[in-house]
């Protein structure tokens, strides 16, 4: 519709309403200042290097070893988050129990609630003599300075990405197709795994997509709980940091030149699976 | 009777399912909370009242106050001048300039500081000309303002985007024919129509501004009583091993992230503002 109305060869549909170039204006000029201008100067950075310093700093056996942790947890944390956020998701939009606003607006915490905060609490708990982690050590179970308490952190910070993507598709899903499965004879389990779960696939993968990319990156909240061991529970943001302390700026630079390809390869992926889908759906 | 059997589960299914739901929100998220305000009261009120009155946290609260009165209106005036542009007009490029508007997102924390570093920093592409000049940018209250702006940049322009494409623009065509100017449209119109969308943006705007930590610790330096928010003085007292007063700081954040949540959810149930994927 929008492209059809566009007369041929003009930039713009001309409309009665004023203050285009204004608020064009300052969008685009605010949007270069503070986002794209200084996004920029890490691959202006990052070019001027040279390829051989760029992969010697950006991929160096410490650099692959935080990836790795950083990658892994992540994933690690969406996988978990996929199967805990759809259970969530489900019990708040199909049940009804006391509380039910409350538990809905929790769901949100790790949105509103400042990454360092997050972090020294969850330190306090899994931390050998914190408030769970007394329990665990004997068990032998190490959760603080660990993957393992680094892969809690990123729950904690994923888990609203997943229900909030996934509550929407099932809020809007009829239950026609349910009773037509049941009135066919399948049992609830072949209609979840057959019906319900297909058409809730694309949110759950958004979701994950999300929770992963904002996992890879995250910072406040896992230095407390990682023990920072460069090697073992080094994550990759840290790296940088570390680097920048050192005024190692090439070092930091050719960390973040990955970091950043990675998630933007992921917001790509994203939005181009969600455009095929649209358009096989039809719609 | 039978139809409506058949698309739910059994009652000790259904029962189960909401207790492993609610025990996994409970271990994941409400011990945290939890966890924050008993370790702020450990040593009693007095504890408390002392970490928060102490010179350099109260500091930290000002420094914290001031950049968020600073960076959250500039970006509520960009997100409002971006969403007239994108939702009122059609033009080309437009779903790209919405994209970029929410690359902020897409970068860790840690990179934002990282990019205002490479820009104004002592080695900076900026950094010789900005000294000779004797401005600081980096390890000042500047370079806390940009990463924080950066960081925060998409949230009212994103609110805002859908609600007003929802709107359309037939309400200001009309004041237009009417007579009014585009600024009396704007005021009297457009700003009403959007207010509590607004609102919301600017909450969850609010929020972020006052809690990060990652792009704020790269640019700050740590400068006690002079570059320290609040975030980064809870890190600062949390590995010195004053633990009361790391988590009385912390209290406060987790105060504020309750106040957001409990006026987010009123904000959605009175004004049915849809509640998608936010970050």
């Amino acid at each position: 519709m929008t492209s059809l109305s566009l007369s041929r060869g003009r930039w713009r549909q001309p409309s009665v309403l004023p203050g285009f170039g204004l608020t064009f204006g300052v969008s685009v000029i605010w949007l270069s200042l503070i986002v794209l201008i200084p996004l920029a100067t890490i691959f202006l950075r990052s070019a001027g290097m040279g390829w051989s310093d760029f992969v010697a700093a950006g991929f160096s056996d410490r650099a692959l070893a935080a990836y790795r942790l950083s990658f892994g947890t992540a994933a690690a944390a969406g996988l978990v988050n996929v199967v805990f956020g759809l259970l969530i998701a489900w019990v708040l939009v199909r049940y009804s129990f006391p509380g039910k606003r409350v538990i809905g607006a929790l769901v949100d915490l790790p949105f509103a609630l400042p990454t360092a905060v997050a972090g020294i609490a969850l330190t306090t708990i899994y931390a050998p003599s914190g408030w769970i982690g007394q329990f665990l050590d004997p068990l032998g179970v190490k959760v603080a300075f660990t993957p393992l308490g680094i892969t809690i952190a990123l729950i904690f910070i994923g888990l609203p990405f997943v229900v909030r993507s996934v509550e929407p598709v099932l809020a809007d899903m009829g239950l026609e197709v349910e009773e037509a499965a049941a009135t066919l004879g399948a049992g609830r389990a072949q209609t979840f795994f057959r019906i319900i779960l297909p058409s809730i696939l694309p949110a759950l993968i958004t979701g994950f997509a999300m929770a992963f990319a904002r996992g890879v990156g995250e910072y406040g909240s896992v230095i407390f709980i990682s023990g920072n061991m460069p090697g073992k529970t080094e994550i990759a943001p840290l790296l940088i940091v570390t680097q920048l302390e050192q005024y190692a700026y090439d070092g930091a630079t050719a960390i973040a030149t990955v970091m950043l390809v990675v998630s933007f390869a992921i917001l790509l992926l994203l939005n181009g699976y969600q455009t095929l889908r649209r358009r096989r759906m039809g719609a | 009777m039978s139809i409506h059997r058949s698309t739910t589960e059994r009652r000790a299914t259904r029962i189960l399912l909401i207790l492993v739901a609610l025990a996994f929100l409970a271990f994941f998220l409400l011990l945290p909370l939890i966890a924050v305000f008993g370790e702020a009261l450990k040593q009693g009120i007095g504890g408390f009242a002392n970490a928060v009155t102490d010179p350099d946290a109260q500091s930290a609260i000002r420094l914290t106050l001031m950049v968020a009165a600073i960076s959250v209106p500039l970006n509520m005036v960009f997100g409002v001048a971006a969403s007239w542009a994108i939702s009122k007009y059609d033009f080309k490029g437009k779903s790209l300039l919405v994209t970029l508007i929410d690359l902020p997102f897409s970068v860790s924390p840690v990179v934002s500081g990282l990019i205002f570093v490479l820009l104004f920093g002592a080695q900076g592409y900026l950094g010789p000309w900005l000294a000779d000049h004797g401005i600081r940018v980096i390890f000042a209250v500047p370079g806390i303002l940009l990463a924080t702006i950066f960081i925060t940049f998409p949230f009212v322009a994103r609110e805002l985007i859908p609600l007003m494409q929802e709107q359309g623009r037939a309400d200001e065509e009309a004041a237009l024919s009417l007579g009014a100017s585009g600024w009396q449209t704007f005021w009297r119109v457009t700003l009403p129509n959007i207010r509590w969308g607004l609102l919301y943006g600017v909450l969850l705007c609010n929020a972020r501004a006052m809690g990060e930590f990652g792009a704020v610790s790269v640019v700050s330096g740590h400068i006690r009583g002079e570059t320290n928010t609040m975030p980064l003085h809870v890190e600062i007292l949390y590995n010195e091993y004053n633990f009361v007063g790391a988590f009385a700081v912390a209290s406060l954040l987790a105060l504020l992230a309750l106040v957001t949540l409990v006026a987010k959810s009123v904000l959605e149930w009175r004004f049915d503002l849809h509640s998608g994927a936010k970050h």
